[in-house]
């Protein structure tokens, strides 16, 4: 997927550049991005499954209500990626089954 | 334990014009939102208000938080902006329990106004679960927050406003919007939203419904019908249409899960988008000290929130023994201005809900 290039009432200025995993592929996002939006940038719109059946899931509401997006961010699972920020380094997988804290 | 005289939990277009009431009053206030910055959906609305001055009419939606937080900075530290922190619980002692980052903590504030907006609906159809198929507000998100296209082309559900200016944002954002369609049989928007989308090419088909989706792991194309007048798919109606986002804009519903924890008595009434708390004309809930604003109230525009809000966070600060130096004034002023956005046809809804509200507010 692509990012807004050009918007004639939004300025997106050039952001820095944050390097993240994803299932373990490297990635790259932006400064100012949640996980969600830079996995989606980066062409990933899988990212759950559904509990009983493993239907794939996607983000839904992107501002945290619907928990369709939970994934596991540096080992803490049913981490809301839609609504957390992205940081250099994040490990971020897809969570298999429904989590356990460390 | 952090104590404050008035807690605003929300820091959205009702929760930021209560925090600001509150302060005018001389009351101590604290906002908290679960969002890394202040403004709640104002943040994504690229277009224009409409309504009086005291609205921001003709101001962008972006652009109304940095203005509604320049009012509350003159009020130095009486005000505390909490973002990134989600209210977690809201109990029968009036404790409210927060999370902020790592560092859980108690508030107890003497009152408080819940200004926690709402959630997306969805629309029940086989496959609605496929990756692709979106709110049209988490769209809205993605686009105008993060500057990230959802996808190349996209069939839009829902003809209301909220449909209709998303798809304004889509073709502004340089992404092809196929066609919007609506199960109702009138557009429900407003028509120079429509007919803005028109101009831009974008057919709308009204009486038309989503029959199911399609696609291998993600959205690749969706079958719709025309819908009869008692709302069933005529046969041999069905259309394909090819779209990688499905954009959802079929209303929302206000978000109550703190108020009923905390044990307000809740009603449903659908003109209002769903269960609301029974409330005064002050704004209170059925839980004294409890007052309420804005979309978790019931559905309407930022505009009414932002009055809404400023109403309850008057009310919220005379509860804590704070009286705002013009509250008769204010709070006409502010009635006068919510009735005006309420009159005509587009509030008739808005009023019969508001007058079913009242009754149960007689009986509560």
């Amino acid at each position: 997927m692509e990012r807004i290039a050009r918007h004639p009432i939004l300025d997106f200025p050039e952001r820095k550049a944050l390097d993240f995993t994803f299932d373990g592929r490297p990635m790259r996002g932006l400064e100012g991005d949640t996980i969600q939006s830079a996995l989606h940038a980066n062409g990933v719109v899988v990212l759950a499954r559904s509990h009983e059946l493993r239907r794939p899931r996607g983000f839904y509401c992107a501002i945290g209500n619907c928990s369709s997006c939970m994934m596991t961010v540096d080992g803490v699972p049913n981490v809301k990626t839609c609504a957390t920020m992205l940081r250099a380094g994040m490990d971020v997988r897809t969570q298999r089954g429904k989590g356990v804290l460390g | 334990m952090k104590k404050t005289d008035v807690l605003v939990v929300g820091g959205g277009p009702a929760g930021l014009r209560a925090a600001l009431s509150t302060a005018e009053a001389g009351a101590r206030v604290l906002v908290a939102d679960r969002a890394p910055r202040m403004g709640g959906q104002l943040v994504k609305q690229t277009h224009m208000f409409f309504g009086s001055k005291e609205q921001y009419a003709s101001v962008r939606g972006i652009d109304i938080p940095e203005k509604l937080l320049g009012r509350l900075a003159r009020f130095g530290d009486k005000v505390e902006l909490l973002p990134g922190c989600t209210v977690l619980g809201a109990y029968e002692d009036g404790v409210f329990t927060a999370l902020q980052g790592e560092d859980y903590f108690k508030i107890r504030p003497v009152s408080a106004v819940i200004a926690t907006g709402a959630i997306e609906r969805t629309l029940a159809f086989p496959n609605n679960d496929l990756p692709g198929i979106y709110g049209a507000g988490a769209v809205q998100t993605l686009m105008n927050v993060y500057g990230v296209k959802p996808g190349r082309r996209v069939l839009m559900v829902g003809a209301g406003n909220i449909g209709l200016i998303v798809s304004y944002q889509l073709l502004q954002a340089g992404v092809e919007v196929v066609m919007i369609i609506d199960a109702a049989p009138k557009i429900g928007g407003y028509l120079v939203h429509a007919a803005k989308v028109r101009r831009m090419g974008v057919p709308i088909h009204t009486s038309r419904t989503v029959l199911r989706a399609e696609g291998n792991g993600r959205l690749e194309r969706a079958v719709t019908a025309a819908l009869d007048a008692r709302c069933a798919p005529v046969p041999g109606t069905e259309q394909t249409v090819e779209a990688d986002v499905m954009c959802i804009s079929v209303g929302l519903s206000p978000l109550t899960e703190l108020l009923a924890m905390a044990g307000c008595e809740l009603r449903y009434i659908p003109q209002l988008g769903g269960g609301v708390p029974v409330r005064s004309r002050e704004y209170e809930t059925t839980v004294p000290g409890l007052f309420v604003a804005g979309d978790a109230s019931g559905i309407e525009e930022a505009s009414a929130a932002m009055m809404e809000g400023a109403l309850a966070g008057l009310y919220a600060a005379g509860y804590a023994g704070f009286v705002h130096p013009s509250e008769a004034e204010t709070a006409a002023e502010l009635r006068a201005a919510l009735a005006a956005l309420r009159a005509g046809e587009a509030g008739r809804h808005i009023r019969a809900g508001l007058e079913l509200l009242e009754k149960e507010a007689l009986y509560a």
